[in-house]
């Protein structure tokens, strides 16, 4: 994978994909009801983010990652403890 | 910075995986680990499959940290259930080379025959 010029802007990654389809009734309620929610026994959102990875920038995306068994962790920040 | 001035000395050669950024919560968000009120993710861990799916989730408030070998445990237990095509089930405190389970009728009711707490490490 190329590495990826960092601007100033935040980096930040963007879930892809369809999202998973919603009752038509719920269509109308509020959106929080809308938003993608991680569940097991469903599929894992895809997602691709700028990532740090031995020593340069490059690009993640999960779903180049299917045909592995693959751990997401989430943190809230640099220098805390995972 | 974070590799350079603190994991290279945990880990040698630094982090081995991908260390992605979310900076505006758009990953977090999908996974249910986003803290609005903060702005920042809660300690969430989830094991995805060679399928994409979702096998497990943990989500954790940021004082305590998360313990590696039980992931990796849920994940040998997973990759037992979908190597036994899902024919067999891993009971509570399952270790590699422990005792498995094939769910069925003649199990209803006798796991206490099999399965007892005391085999828990």
């Amino acid at each position: 994978m190329a590495e990826q010029p960092q601007g100033c802007a935040r980096t930040t990654g963007a879930v892809m994909g369809e999202k998973p389809s919603a009752p038509a009734a719920a269509e109308s309620e509020t959106k929080k009801e809308m938003t993608m929610t991680a569940r097991v026994g469903q599929k894992a959102p895809d997602f691709e983010a700028p990532a740090y990875y031995k020593g340069g920038f490059k690009s993640v995306k999960l779903s180049d990652y299917l045909g592995k068994w693959v751990m997401v962790c989430f943190y809230p920040g640099d220098f805390t403890f995972v | 910075m974070w590799n350079d001035h603190e994991l290279t000395k945990m880990v040698e050669g630094g982090v081995p995986f991908h260390m992605a950024s979310d900076q505006a919560g758009n990953l977090g968000r999908a996974y249910g680990v986003w803290d609005e009120s903060q702005g920042i993710e809660l300690r969430g861990r989830f094991i995805i499959d060679p399928d994409g799916v979702i096998q497990a989730m943990e989500v954790m408030t940021p004082p305590v940290g998360r313990k590696l070998s039980e992931t990796i445990r849920q994940i040998q237990a997973f990759q037992h259930v979908r190597a036994s095509k899902g024919s067999e089930a891993m009971p509570a405190g399952w270790e590699p080379g422990g005792l498995t389970l094939k769910p069925g009728p003649d199990l209803v009711g006798n796991v206490w025959k099999v399965w007892k707490p005391s085999m828990e490490k």
